[in-house]
């Protein structure tokens, strides 16, 4: 298939289709409204079942019955509506079924605005809903990789029964460039749906989807396997880019966007003398800690570049364990940091390490 | 299991549905839950849609409902229960698909999902057992609280003025264009469990022929948290709660108004 100019919003919602999407369920909100309204017109084409539900609340809950029902199954919102699925997210995780859900961040906390943003890191990394558990979390930093993303956070949410979240900032969703979108998979019939499915429980036993465990050592069991899941994502699935870091001794670390736009950054840096490389991590949980526990032994010093107030700088320092300075550069309000802004940082890296 | 012997000279005339698990409830002793449970798995059993119909659980004292029932079973967040079933419907047309939730879950925490999923004329089936009481939290205020009700969150009594008026579900959903059958419905005495029964069938039989949404709400007792004696709630309930939520249809569509008359 042959590159064509698409809309990042747009290109993500194709995508999904692509993969075998069969429901999508979600609520407008700026700037991820166009995933909602290109799904609204394509799946119905398609003969496959798009619903806006009254709030994100109930779509993720929606979700979660779709998931349960063993259909492959979206939602996409934006900050504030992601912040209203954590309990339905934190129920899906402790079920154990599939679920792909994009967040396209805006600027915060509160209402904010609908201006790009990386403020909710922690909340998708850290902390999507109550109790331990994580999301496998994607951040493209490019619409061809955010079509791919998309079509791998199905296969991943699948493989490991569990929820994979596509995050990205307001930028990405809004920006149009030239991409390739991947052929069109077919769907999953219904009757191939997987056996542990909600599907009646004809001639076998019924099948139960269930998060509530009252016995404590039974609850501990559970959260052990959860945990036992997590740690074989966090083996098998790390990815990360990185640009100039073969004789670096300078790193910048930055995701998404604004991984972009340290890659403008290395280039001049480079042009001034300073061997600066990049770091883009593209799954932010699991978090590509053991690469940078090495490059510290490499390099004098890291810059973290973030479109927050400083929270995966928290994952590079904890990966690097204080073997080089791990300094943090960050613009709030829905900002989009320039390289212009970046250089006298890595100059003063440069003569501080 | 057990196995009896039925001699030649009887005929067996009760036993456990075969939508219904050998479990042991949890359920206190009074409780109506159980009688519900049984008429829903009667039902089941009578339609013969046992394997192809999921169940979904609410937050509330029937939490653990799917080890009672024997079929697909999810359990839902307090009040989602109607956006799962939502979900599992549209994935599964096919599939019958019914809620069972309490007055908390619906009626507070889950208003906004069961009054739109009955709006979009969803077609699942709702039970919803109202006991005008927080059951599993120990006997709170919910919103079916009758007034000057006492309860542990309304130690004086409910007080209109400040906790606003019990609400009536049955009425309110019943404008919903898409809801085809509402109706409301008590297990206070065998009469009121027969017809009951019916109506619970109608539901079910309202989801089928795709005619919109369906609930059945069923005034329930819950002595435990009411600090009454079985007979004694089941009494009080008779008394009171039929004068604040009268019992009977609703809403009947015309599809179902004819799937009525063809029975
Ligand atoms: C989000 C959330 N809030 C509160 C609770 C606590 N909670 C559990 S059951 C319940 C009330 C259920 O009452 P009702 O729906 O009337 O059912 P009953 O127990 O009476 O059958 C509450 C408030 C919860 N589990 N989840």
């Amino acid at each position: 298939m042959a590159k064509e100019l698409l809309e990042g919003n747009a290109a993500i919602a194709e995508a999904a289709i692509r993969a075998g999407l069969e429901a999508y369920f979600g609520y407008p909100i700026t700037p991820q409204t166009e995933v909602l309204e290109h799904l609204a017109r394509r799946l119905p084409e398609e003969g496959r079942v798009f619903l806006q539900a009254e709030s994100e609340v109930a779509s993720i809950n929606m979700v979660y019955g779709a998931a349960c029902a063993g259909a492959r199954v979206m939602t996409s919102s934006s900050s504030p509506g992601i912040s209203l699925m954590q309990e339905g997210l934190s129920y899906i995780a402790c079920s154990e079924v599939p679920a792909v859900v994009i967040n396209i961040m805006r600027g915060g906390p509160g209402l904010g605005n609908v201006a790009p943003s990386q403020g909710d890191y922690f909340q998708a990394v850290k902390m999507a809903g109550h109790g331990d558990f994580h999301p496998i979390v994607l951040a493209p930093g490019n619409i061809q990789e955010a079509i791919d993303l998309v079509v791998l956070a199905f296969d991943l949410a699948e493989k490991y029964r569990t929820i994979a979240m596509v995050v990205a900032d307001g930028s990405l969703g809004q920006m149009m460039e030239p991409a390739e979108l991947p052929p069109m998979r077919p769907v999953r019939p219904p009757a191939e749906r997987p056996p542990w499915a909600l599907t009646g429980a004809r001639g076998r036993q019924p099948n139960i989807i269930t998060s509530l465990y009252l016995e404590p050592e039974v609850l501990e069991e559970v959260n052990l396997r959860l945990q036992a899941k997590l740690q074989e994502i966090a083996a098998n699935e790390v990815r990360w880019k990185e640009y100039s870091s073969e004789d670096a001794d300078l790193l910048l670390v930055a995701f998404g966007t604004v991984g972009r736009v340290c890659q403008t950054a290395v280039r001049e840096a480079r042009r001034q003398g300073l061997k600066v490389g990049l770091l883009r991590p593209i799954t932010l949980w699991p978090f590509p800690s053991a690469r940078l526990a090495e490059l510290a032994g490499q390099v004098r010093g890291m810059l973290v570049v973030e479109m927050n107030a400083g929270q995966m700088v928290e994952d590079v320092r904890l990966a690097v364990e204080g073997r080089c300075p791990v300094r943090f550069y960050g613009r709030l309000g829905g900002i989009i940091p320039l390289p212009d802004e970046i250089l006298p940082e890595l100059e003063r890296l440069d003569k501080e390490c | 299991m057990v196995t009896v012997e039925i001699p030649a000279d009887m005929e067996l005339v009760y036993k456990r549905p075969q939508s219904l698990t050998e479990t042991h409830t949890h359920y206190c002793p009074g409780c109506t839950h159980g009688i519900i449970h049984r008429l829903i798995a009667e039902v089941i059993d009578e339609l013969g849609i046992r394997e192809r119909t999921i169940g979904i659980a609410p937050v509330g004292c029937s939490v653990l409902a799917y080890y009672y029932f024997n079929m697909d079973f999810a359990e839902a967040a307090h009040g989602r229960a109607p956006a799962m079933a939502t979900g599992i419907k549209r994935v599964s047309p096919d599939r019958v698909v019914f809620t069972y939730q309490g007055d908390g879950d619906l009626a507070a925490i889950g208003t906004a999902e069961i009054i739109q999923a009955a709006n979009r004329g969803e077609l699942f089936t709702t039970i919803f057992v109202n006991n005008a009481i927080y059951g599993m939290t120990g006997g709170q205020m919910a919103p079916t609280t009758l007034p000057g009700q006492v309860t542990t969150s309304s130690p004086t009594g409910r007080d209109v003025e400040t906790a606003g008026f019990p609400m009536k579900m049955a009425e309110l959903l019943a404008v919903l264009p898409g809801a085809a059958y509402v109706t409301r419905q008590a297990v206070f005495d065998p009469r009121g469990i027969h017809r009951t029964r019916a109506a619970i069938k109608l539901a079910f039989q309202t989801q089928l022929a795709e005619l919109g949404f369906s609930l059945v709400e069923v005034l329930s007792t819950c002595n435990t948290n009411w600090h009454m004696g079985v007979v004694e709630a089941l009494e009080w309930a008779k008394k009171h709660m039929v004068a604040y939520y009268p019992l009977g249809d609703t809403k009947v569509s015309d599809g179902v108004r004819a799937l009525m008359e063809t029975r």
